[in-house]
């Protein structure tokens, strides 16, 4: 799989692996789903292998505090573009859960709302949108640089309305 | 007012030239017409029956010269040379082509002006006080907050995809003329136990649909608390609201689901667990923002003067203006200017280019440059000495401007209807037309007093039928248009949803069945002091019921005229 980063697109070796398979031997990257990762969740920590949980706009996060921090990578879904929910999930992953791992955004992943993830404290965005994928590699992103509020992360080197 | 500096200006800039870039690759067919239109709606852009809508923001309703002169421009280069003040004191420019909107924009923006979250699932343009920062009444002036809350909001970057819009409004003063309980979240400005001003908050009101008079989820707010309260308050509903109907996915459905209490637990919840200090607003910055707002210095002078008293005395229509049009100032010795867009038979809120240039010029000349547009759709001069009463008043009549109707039952709040937009049901302006043509004496309409008469032409309710001591909402009635009236909204401190009158009523029908129900509220009112509203609430809809339905049409010219056409 290839993900783009600020700066660029990188291969990596995450593994999405849906509910009824099983886990690969070892190695392996994965990502599971959040209700697996709930209910197999000893099972998944002896994996040898990096660990990640996808988790979905209506998922409610409050109960999983303790145990979502310690994970390599979260992956939001935006199922549409339009349902903003995941960048109140990304928000809260930081600044509430205290999440340092990577968080990344799969679904439909659009040039004009990357920056806006971005400034929501999310870093990696799996893009299938083909315009999207080649204004990307132009480094033809379509950002503000100038916010009034508070970025989450520093990728787009925001410039502030004022240092709070 | 505020002034963009160099962030602001740098800021607006990158806006416009992302929208070109969108627009771009929309006319390329990189990006399909879904995938297009939240972009262009949080640039203001719609795509209406005939052409395309741009809205352009006027932050809580405050203009200067400078941009009056602007929208001219625009009305004259890039419309048909007029313009349409709306409900959310923003203008609409009807007859757009979308590959100008991105110049339109590069114009805007060379004033400090742009059109960014006029629409689409965000949060819009604060609603307003015309008279802040001069009315008699205040606590404190709203404007500077009005800003802060403009800025906090624009491109914030979790709440551009919200379940639905989302509008604030604020008053400081003791008169609600802002319908702040009729906004997804409502402020007022108030004094805490120590006399320190803070926020009494309320959330969940909202017209359309579901018309809701929103309830206080805060009897007192710190003031320096305001940023964090709202991002707790607009997050739990991003995270809750629901997006699998249309139709449900305002707060107002997601308060009424919890329960106020639940709602406001959440909230408190969830405002709790926010960093704080990363979103509220220093003391340094507030003093900032503040200092733009600093009321001017105006000397005050004697509250009469001759040549106004010897005018009243001599000229009927300019005597009406000062009873309608004309408020006392906080300064004495001055006045605030309401500039009527309601003349009898004219569009309602619609402005000539000319019109806007002649009043931009009054505002340098009289008025410290100021100008405000009101949700009622009309214009305000704030700041008039009264010295200079006369000579505004004649630069008005000079311009078409000086109806002296204000607040009066021919002052007709209406959306733009099936004239123009492809969600009425029923077209809105003719009716405004008709109707006020019906009361054009001035006389008459004065003699009726105050009344709110608003017309929305469908259930979106874009023109407040709801909150309308009389309302009208157009409603397609087997493939024609019809139009239901209510009664007894209210859009102030004591906000209420009108209440339906009865069976819906065609188009000719109607301005006779307004005539009947101002005149039975003439014949039922106490005294002439007593309101239309206050009366409707003593005596009840009945009386007005049996006046509408029961009477034969014959007792009624109009209604026998309509009859006999069918």
């Amino acid at each position: 799989m290839s993900a783009y980063y600020r700066g660029g697109f990188l291969e990596d070796s995450w593994v999405y692996i849906p509910n009824d398979a099983s886990l690969p031997e070892s190695g392996v990257d994965v990502i599971v789903s959040l209700a697996r990762w709930r209910n197999e969740i000893s099972a998944l920590t002896n994996h040898k292998g990096k660990l990640g949980v996808s988790i979905n706009p209506d998922d409610q996060l409050e109960k999983d505090t303790d145990t979502l921090t310690g994970l390599s990578l979260i992956s939001i879904s935006f199922p549409k573009f339009s349902d903003g929910r995941g960048y109140s999930q990304a928000r809260m992953l930081r600044e509430q859960f205290g999440f340092k791992g990577e968080i990344r955004a799969r679904g439909e992943v659009l040039m004009d709302q990357i920056p806006l993830m971005m400034r929501c404290g999310i870093e990696a965005f799996e893009i299938t949108h083909e315009p999207t994928i080649a204004a990307m590699k132009a480094e033809a992103l379509p950002a503000i640089f100038h916010s009034y509020q508070s970025p989450v992360c520093q990728q787009l080197g925001n410039i502030r309305r004022f240092q709070r | 007012m505020y002034r963009y500096d160099e962030f602001d200006q740098a800021f607006v800039e990158e806006r416009w030239k992302q929208f070109r870039g969108q627009v771009e690759r929309r006319l390329k067919g990189e990006i399909t017409e879904d995938q297009f239109k939240p972009l262009r709606l949080q640039n203001g852009l719609y795509l209406q029956l005939h052409a395309y809508m741009l809205r352009i923001a006027i932050p809580y309703g405050v203009l200067q010269a400078r941009h009056l002169r602007k929208l001219a421009e625009i009305a004259r280069r890039f419309d048909r040379g007029f313009g349409h003040f709306t409900t959310r004191q923003n203008i609409q420019f009807n007859w757009i082509k979308l590959e100008q909107a991105p110049d339109i924009l590069n114009e805007l923006a060379s004033v400090g002006m742009h059109a960014i979250q006029t629409s689409g699932n965000c949060i819009r343009n604060t609603t307003c006080d015309p008279y802040a920062g001069v009315a008699i009444d205040e606590i404190e002036d709203p404007r500077v907050w009005c800003e802060i809350i403009r800025q906090w909001s624009t491109i914030h970057p979790e709440f551009l995809f919200l379940p639905r819009k989302f509008k604030i409004a604020i008053t400081g003063a003791a008169e609600d003329r802002a319908a702040i309980l009729f906004h997804d979240i409502g402020i007022r400005i108030v004094k805490g136990d120590k006399n320190e001003t803070g926020f009494a908050v309320y959330v969940g009101g909202g017209q359309g649909r579901t018309p809701v008079v929103g309830s206080r989820i805060r009897a007192f707010l710190k003031k320096e608390q305001l940023l964090s309260y709202l991002e707790a308050i607009v997050r739990v509903y991003n995270l809750h609201g629901r997006r699998d109907n249309i139709y449900k996915a305002r707060i107002k459905i997601l308060v009424m689901a919890l329960g106020i209490e639940e709602f406001t637990a959440q909230v408190e919840e969830e405002w709790q667990k926010l960093d704080k200090p990363s979103i509220d607003l220093p003391a340094t910055e507030y003093e900032r923002i503040a200092k733009y707002f600093e009321p001017l210095a105006l000397k005050p002078a004697p509250i009469s003067d001759e040549q106004v008293t010897k005018r009243r005395a001599s000229d009927p229509e300019f005597n009406s203006f000062t009873r309608n049009n004309v408020r006392a100032h906080k300064v004495p010795g001055h006045v605030s200017v309401a500039i009527a867009l309601k003349e009898p038979g004219k569009i309602p809120g619609d402005a000539s280019a000319d019109q806007m240039d002649a009043v931009a010029s009054l505002a340098e000349r009289y008025g410290h440059n100021e100008i405000r547009v009101t949700y009622s759709q009309n214009l305000v001069l704030p700041n008039i000495a009264l010295g200079d009463l006369l000579k505004v008043y004649d630069g008005l009549v000079a311009a078409g401007l000086a109806s002296a109707n204000f607040e009066l039952i021919t002052d007709i709040i209406a959306c733009p209807g099936l004239d123009y937009c492809n969600l009425a049901n029923a077209r809105a302006i003719p009716i405004a037309q008709d109707i006020a043509r019906r009361f054009s004496r001035l006389e008459k309409a004065e003699d009726i007093g105050h009344l709110r008469l608003n017309i929305s032409g469908c259930i979106n309710a874009c023109g407040h039928h709801h909150a309308g001591n009389i309302g009208i909402l157009g409603v397609d009635k087997k493939g024609t248009e019809h139009y239901q009236i209510t009664l007894g909204g209210s859009p102030g401190d004591d906000a209420s949803v009108g209440s339906i009158l009865g069976p819906s009523f065609p188009a000719e029908e109607l301005p006779q069945a307004i005539e009947t129900i101002v005149e039975t509220y003439l014949g039922l009112r106490e005294n002439p002091k007593e309101t239309f509203l206050s009366t409707y609430r003593r005596v009840g809809k009945e009386p007005f019921k049996r006046a509408i339905y029961d009477n034969e049409p014959s007792n009624s010219n109009g209604m026998s005229d309509a009859l006999e056409k069918v």
